[in-house]
């Protein structure tokens, strides 16, 4: 039956695009993932511009102080300030990572749509490989080649964009599998479309709200890694700020000033839960529910 | 009326939309039901059939709810039971039986264990007795060697079969009443004619009630003694299945029995234009937007069921002395029509011994020196003329897909030889030049499976242009756009689309339109109205004919609808397992002499009229694979000869006054013919 019609019985143009955020937008976690993320992205951006203290100015009278008007989150051993230091903190960890998420949907992506679309032997040794590589436990990957390569923004982005791509890989070529049967790319390939187009125009755009999806999770992984590789002491190097390190440092103060650990906590984790709750939604809008047998 | 089995009375069930909106499915249904009837529920898609059939047992989709009214079941108000009491009920007293039994089935259970199941829970069987009842249940859906059946898992079973097991589990309970909903529809033509003889058989014999839901009216016209039609979540029609299927009395009702194509008239039936609305949205009548005999009354005052006098007939239409006047039979000769087109002696593909496998020997069969299994399809040798209309015909397994899949290019061959003028149809599609791709274009079954979901309709027609005429500009392209979808009829508006906002009708026609964009020279048709409603049907046909005689397009069509082929095809080849049976002008192929497998098709073919029934074979199973040797019907043959037909391939023969006309048989033809046409005036 179909609803959406005009006076005249015409149905009215509507986008799937248009159709997910008409979802969306009915769902409360949804709505407050995205506003979590929204508030993040806000602050990385301005709070150059806002912290009331330079977040990597030493204040060697004031070290180790307790919160007050002054430093509301109080000062840590260096006598730097704490609230000024978490409102920067993200800055480069959602920098790097959206910047990897990209990467890792894009080669990811495409690698995984392809290898479901060639089948054969090429796809059997690719997932082979991919096996291999997803044996190895994430984190030590990630310290072998950031030891290796050094712990540059740049260097970070295309080690965790490549990492979490040969994850994607597996969602993208699921996801193809269901489609490639479908009639409409037995009608492409009949017509006589090269593989590109195919690949490019027919299954990228069926794959591509599932890709969404799994490049929020992605994301979400992602800055948890980052902020563990900083914990561990191969993230950014010091002295900027960041939440993982941050969280390593001030860990000694613990038992004493436990507001010096709270900030950035606080921070990782409104943004990892605003990412999951979003990401779920954001999937229910689109019909593929991760509860409900969606190739995630 | 106390001793009526179901009573549903002024029903009405609607869920709330998305934006709060309730969308009624069912409104005000009335109906009743006595012990040991028969209905037919008939409807289009939508018309909320299932949703009633459903609300019989109680049961609501999800997010749905009952606004109205209730359903009264042997004294049963089944939504006002709880989930316990509505379980001791279903599978028991009333039972249904789904369209796919394959999916219905535990696929980890043996179909024995199964039925025992359902005996232990539901009647007083214990362990040792259930075991031979559920022996009987099987061997009663006519199953062979029950014992083994019973040891089988569901996917060991072909879809036939699974389905006689669901109608064996169903009868397990003892039902009083039986719900089926399409239970045959994707069945083969002779496994359906067969599966309703079987549930005519048992309801007369037990007389438990049944309620058979279809959008087929050849199946309703077999099984039911009355019919009720929906339209738009409304009964408009209820009434004897004689007096519905010779004279109907809603303009509905004989619309729809108008567009079926039949096997006793020639030609392309009326179809019925529109879709229905979304029920309880239009002030006056549903149908009065797609009526011929509306008038300003029926688009404001909704019209209410009235009993026609001295019958039981009901009936829900403010003009219907004027609709049951009119005859319907002297109606239906008229609005059946053909479109002229011109067929040239010059053939188009000329097919020779093409030989297709899937079976692919690996290097350890080599080494054993393991025989290969037969061909799926073999010995192909076919000659299709240009501007003409070549239908293969056959149940599911007999290779017509296959042999189409390997024009397309999409499958290889491995033997013989095809070709397109001087083109050579043996590459696949990724070696063939683009210019051949562009004159062979192919449309498929399914148009929601055949459109990109993701595509608006102008990049789906757009593709093609851009692929084979790259010197086209934008603005050429869009004006090609527009001129193709008027060609099938449709609003420019539609370019704008996307698939999932339109009917299936006018999904079809696009995929057409795209088809029709490369300008081809052959169209190949696998199946293309058997996914749609038979309103639509003849529409779609209509535009087929009318493309093909305004291009010269020559067409190979693949239909399992004989009455389809009846319609449209020039000439029909019958394929089984594979092989070639018979080939033939559509006149020869519908008349004796035909190749004993066309004869029992034909028999199985089941017509919108209550008063003919089908031929059938007394013991008739499909089976799985070609034998070896000798004639591929042999195991079925209605006339075997003997020893003849298992070893040795039977030759063409052609009469002399057709000589076009060739069966593949060991019998004489005039000796066929003269059997057959005994059969017929049985």
């Amino acid at each position: 039956m179909i609803e959406n019609t005009d006076s005249k019985g015409v149905m009215k143009r509507r986008s799937p695009l248009l159709e997910t955020w008409d979802n969306l937008r009915r769902s409360w976690g949804g709505m407050i993932g995205l506003a979590l993320i929204l508030a993040h992205f806000f602050i990385a951006i301005i709070s150059p511009a806002i912290v009331p203290h330079d977040p990597l100015e030493m204040d060697s009278k004031n070290r180790s102080e307790l919160p007050s008007w002054e430093h509301p989150f109080g000062t840590d051993k260096l006598g730097r300030d704490v609230f000024s230091r978490t409102l920067v903190g993200g800055r480069v960890s959602i920098a790097v990572t959206l910047a990897a998420t990209l990467l890792a949907l894009t080669w990811g992506g495409l690698a995984g749509i392809l290898l479901g679309f060639l089948g054969g032997w090429v796809d059997e040794v690719a997932m082979r490989v991919v096996d291999a590589l997803l044996a190895i436990p994430w984190l030590l990957v990630l310290l072998i080649i950031v030891s290796t390569f050094g712990t540059d923004a740049w260097i970070q982005a295309l080690t965790f964009g490549f990492t979490y791509g040969y994850t994607i890989i597996r969602v993208a070529r699921a996801a193809t599998l269901d489609y490639v049967t479908h009639d409409f790319i037995l009608a492409a390939r009949a017509r006589g479309e090269r593989k590109s187009t195919v690949v490019l125009k027919e299954l990228l755009p069926n794959v591509r709200d599932v890709l969404m999806v799994d490049g929020a999770m992605n994301w979400s992984w992602m800055l948890l890694g980052f902020s563990s590789l900083s914990f561990l002491g191969f993230g950014v190097p010091p002295p900027t700020p960041d939440w993982g390190y941050m969280i390593a440092v001030n860990r000694e103060i613990l038992a004493t000033q436990p507001w010096s650990v709270f900030g950035p906590v606080l921070m990782l984790s409104t943004l990892i839960i605003g990412i999951n709750l979003f990401a779920d939604a954001f999937a229910k809008a689109m019909g593929l529910d991760r509860s409900q047998g969606a190739p995630i | 009326m106390s001793q009526a089995l179901v009573q549903v009375s002024n029903l009405s069930i609607g869920y709330h939309n998305k934006r709060g909106k309730l969308v009624y499915v069912l409104k005000n249904i009335n109906l009743t039901i006595q012990p040991g009837e028969t209905v037919g529920l008939v409807g289009e898609s939508g018309s909320g059939k299932s949703t009633l059939g459903q609300a019989m047992l109680g049961y609501l989709r999800a997010g749905s709810k009952v606004k109205e009214g209730g359903v009264d079941f042997a004294g049963h108000n089944m939504f006002a039971l709880n989930d316990r009491q509505l379980e001791s009920i279903r599978g028991g007293e009333i039972a249904l039986i789904p369209q796919n039994a394959g999916k219905s089935l535990t696929p980890t259970i043996r179909v024995g264990g199964q039925i025992i199941e359902t005996l232990l829970y539901k009647t007083k069987h214990t362990k040792e007795t259930a075991r031979k009842r559920m022996l009987e249940l099987i061997a009663q859906v006519r199953l062979p060697h029950p014992d083994v059946i019973a040891q089988r898992y569901p996917h060991e079973l072909s879809g036939g079969q699974q389905q006689r097991v669901a109608v064996a589990m169903a009868l397990a309970g003892e039902p009083k009443m039986l719900v089926l909903d399409e239970p045959t529809t994707g069945l083969d033509v002779t496994t359906q004619a067969h599966i309703l003889e079987l549930l005519r058989d048992i309801v007369s014999k037990s007389g438990t009630a049944m309620m058979y839901i279809s959008h087929d009216m050849g199946v309703i016209a077999r099984v039911s003694d009355r019919v009720v039609i929906m339209y738009a979540g409304e009964i408009v029609e209820d009434s004897a299945a004689k007096e519905i299927f010779n004279a109907p009395a809603h303009p509905y009702a004989r619309g729809l029995l108008e567009s079926i194509p039949r096997l006793s008239l020639n030609g392309i039936p009326n179809s019925m234009p529109g879709q229905p609305p979304i029920p309880g949205t239009l002030p006056g009548c549903s149908f009065a937007p797609r009526c011929k005999f509306a008038t300003d009354k029926c688009a404001s005052e909704a019209p209410q069921p009235e009993k026609i006098p001295n019958t039981a007939r009901m009936i829900r239409c403010h003009h219907w002395q004027e609709v049951i006047a009119a005859d319907f039979s002297q109606e239906l000769k008229q609005v059946f029509h053909t479109v002229q087109h011109k067929t040239q002696d010059k053939s188009a593909i000329e097919l020779e011994n093409v030989r297709i496998t899937y079976h692919q020997s690996d290097w350890l069969d080599r080494l054993q020196k393991k025989p290969q299994p037969p061909a799926t399809v073999d010995d192909i040798t076919l000659n299709i003329r240009r501007g003409e209309t070549m239908a293969l015909v056959g149940e599911s397994g007999s290779g017509k897909s296959t042999i189409v899949r390997a024009l397309s290019g999409l499958l290889g061959t491995q033997g013989g030889s095809m070709k397109f003028l001087y083109e050579n149809l043996n590459l696949k599609v990724d070696d063939r030049p683009l210019e051949l791709c562009r004159r062979i274009q192919l449309v498929f079954q399914n148009p929601d499976a055949s459109l990109n979901p993701r595509h608006m309709v102008a990049e789906i027609l757009d593709q093609p242009l851009k692929l084979y005429f790259p010197a086209m500009t934008r603005d050429e392209r869009r004006a090609r756009q527009v001129a193709l979808l008027e060609r099938v009829r449709l609003d420019s508006r539609y370019r704008l689309r996307y698939p999932g906002q339109l009917s299936g009708g006018e999904k079809q026609r696009i995929a057409i339109a795209r088809a029709f964009a490369a300008e081809p020279e052959v169209v190949l048709c696998d199946e293309v109205t058997s996914a749609l409603d038979v309103s639509v049907q003849a529409a779609v046909l209509d535009l087929l004919a009318e493309l093909q005689q305004e291009k010269k397009t020559t067409y190979i069509v693949i239909a399992h609808d004989l009455a389809v082929v009846k319609a449209i095809a020039d000439r029909v080849a019958v394929l089984y397992q594979g092989r070639l049976c018979e080939v033939g002008a559509v006149n020869e192929i519908y008349a004796p002499p035909f190749h004993p497998y066309t004869e029992t098709l034909l028999g199985a073919v089941l017509e919108p009229d209550p008063d003919t029934q089908p031929k059938l074979l007394a013991n008739d199973t499909p089976e799985l694979a070609p034998p070896a040797q000798g004639c591929p019907f042999q195991r079925r043959c209605p006339h075997h000869l003997g020893d003849i037909c298992n070893t040795v391939t039977p030759p063409w023969q052609s009469s002399k006054d057709a000589p076009e006309h060739k069966i593949r048989c060991h019998i004489q033809l005039d000796e066929l013919e003269a059997k057959q046409k005994a059969v017929m005036s049985e």
